[in-house]
């Protein structure tokens, strides 16, 4: 058992372990040619309690610490990146965002059904001329009564082609950013798959079209205008802690493939591994796998005892993990050589979802400038007053 | 410490303004100043809520309860007297 879980957690971390073995990994090449995830695994990892791992079991979730629900997604992420995008959208950046500032009735409506799998979400923030700049969406709402009306289009939303509802980020005619929980129903709402993807194939990416769509007040997750500062922020704290796990899940996934590749395959009359050049990418790749794990539980310490500057360690491990999982599979395909490049190993795979995890929840540019900020404020020098006041004196 | 000087610590260690001149008065709107971002006001929710052992709901999220340092602590004084 590891230093950072108990004993009911380690538990279910051994069961997700199998339950990945057994009932993920072999489907993962399948899923991401077929771009579609099965809904019976959605469904079995439902029955588990795994759509609610972090949430309290009030909601039917497992009530896993910070830490744990790291671990979890790691062992789940090393597997299939597909499944564990699920997890990410509505565990982590839907479920959680929805416990902090749901209302009691919007919490008791859908997170059980949400854990159940009877309900599947979407964050739809981003849109086709907005991206990085998040907090200009051009996704509108206007409110006449009780109702709000919202027009726009939203682009590259993860699980919005499945989806049953959508959290909607909008803005109104003084940019005061409000979010909307959408069910798919409503009169107006449209959404369009998008293919060929580089990796997420089987995330059921769509555009989500909104003409005159109403929702009623009650539907407003938040408070009004406090879409982006709170709703945004909050998914997208939750959202970069789960794909720094992914990072890692990547990476060591990638690893195990390039040490068993290495020890197996023969040339010039030697196994792979016998090559300096070759262990010096093995010796990389298992330091910055270590790190990168480092970071991630660093962070999800923090993130368990409330610490203020958890919201930076978590873009910390998630702009590391990332940039360590593009460069480890990078050196994965490198020695499988030919076979690195055909999708007969999982190489090719890995390299292609790891590359995502550098875009998607804040681009690794945008990491850079928080992290700097954050450095830039926690590493200056602070000028020594009492010393200077000894010294004039 | 006082609450009030507890958070002008905690609002100096996040200002992402860096010239050593940054000052800012206990009325001073800190959002418009520029001298803190969008991601500082979810990290002073977090904050304050830790630190003074509240929950903040829907209804007292608007940002003009947290854009002065006297707001926050008129926020935080209510709702100790709630509990
Ligand atoms: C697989 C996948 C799944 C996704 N799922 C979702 C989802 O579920 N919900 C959702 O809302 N969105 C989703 N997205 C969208 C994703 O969040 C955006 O692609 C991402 O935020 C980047 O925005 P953009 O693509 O518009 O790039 P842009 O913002 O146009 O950026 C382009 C490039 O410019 C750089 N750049 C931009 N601004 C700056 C700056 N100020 N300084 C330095 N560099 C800068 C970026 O780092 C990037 O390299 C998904 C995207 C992908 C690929």
């Amino acid at each position: 058992m590891s230093v950072h879980t108990c004993a009911s957690s380690a538990r279910i971390l051994e069961e997700a372990k199998q339950f990945a073995a057994e009932e993920i990994r072999p489907l993962a090449a399948e899923i991401d040619v077929k771009g579609e995830l099965p809904r019976s695994l959605i469904d079995n990892m439902a029955q588990r309690g795994y759509l609610a791992a972090s949430w309290p079991e009030e909601y039917g979730g497992l009530g896993l610490d910070p830490v744990t629900y790291g671990l979890f997604t790691e062992q789940i992420g090393k597997a299939c990146s597909n499944t564990r995008a699920l997890l990410t959208v509505q565990t982590s950046l839907l479920g959680e965002t929805m416990l902090r500032f749901g209302t009691d009735a919007q919490k008791r409506i859908w997170l059980p059904q949400m854990a159940r799998a009877g309900k599947l979400g979407a964050f739809a923030l981003s849109e086709p001329n907005v991206g990085s700049d998040a907090k200009n969406v051009q996704t509108t709402y206007r409110k006449e009564g009780d109702r709000y009306i919202l027009n726009g289009s939203k682009k590259w939303i993860s699980f919005a082609a499945i989806a049953d509802f959508f959290v909607v980020i909008a803005s109104d005619t003084n940019g005061q950013i409000t979010s909307f929980i959408v069910e798919r129903e409503r009169e107006g709402v449209h959404t369009i798959p998008m293919t060929g993807m580089l990796g997420n194939r089987a995330v059921h990416i769509a555009e989500i079209r909104l003409d005159e769509v109403e929702v009623p007040a009650e539907n407003v997750l938040g408070n009004v205008g406090g879409g982006f500062t709170y709703i945004v922020s909050t998914a997208l704290d939750h959202g970069r802690y789960s794909i720094a796990w992914a990072g890692v899940a990547i990476a060591a996934e990638a690893l195990e493939a390039m040490v068993t590749y290495a020890r197996s395959r023969s040339q010039f009359g030697e196994k792979l591994h016998h090559f300096q050049l070759v262990k010096g990418m093995i010796g990389d790749a298992v330091t910055k796998v270590h790190a990168a794990r480092s970071l991630c539980l660093a962070a999800g310490e923090m993130r368990r005892s409330g610490a203020a500057d958890a919201i930076h360690e978590t873009a910390i491990a998630k702009y590391f993990t990332s940039k360590v999982a593009v460069e480890v599979t990078n050196d994965t395909v490198q020695i499988h050589g030919g076979n690195g490049c055909r999708n007969e190993y999982p190489a090719e795979r890995l390299f292609r979802e790891a590359k995502v995890l550098e875009i998607i929840e804040g681009t690794s540019q945008i990491q850079q400038q928080v992290i700097s900020q954050y450095g830039l404020r926690k590493y200056a020098v602070k000028k020594q007053k009492a010393i200077r006041t000894r010294k004039d004196a | 410490m006082e609450n009030k000087q507890k958070i002008r610590d905690f609002i100096e260690s996040n200002l992402v303004v860096f010239e050593d001149e940054a000052v800012f008065s206990d009325d001073d709107h800190i959002f418009q100043m520029g001298f803190v971002n969008s991601l500082f006001a979810m990290k002073l929710l977090g904050y304050i809520e830790q630190e003074f052992g509240i929950t903040v709901g829907n209804e007292d999220l608007d940002i003009a309860n947290f854009s002065t340092l006297n707001n926050i602590v008129r926020l935080i004084e209510k709702h100790k007297q709630e509990v």
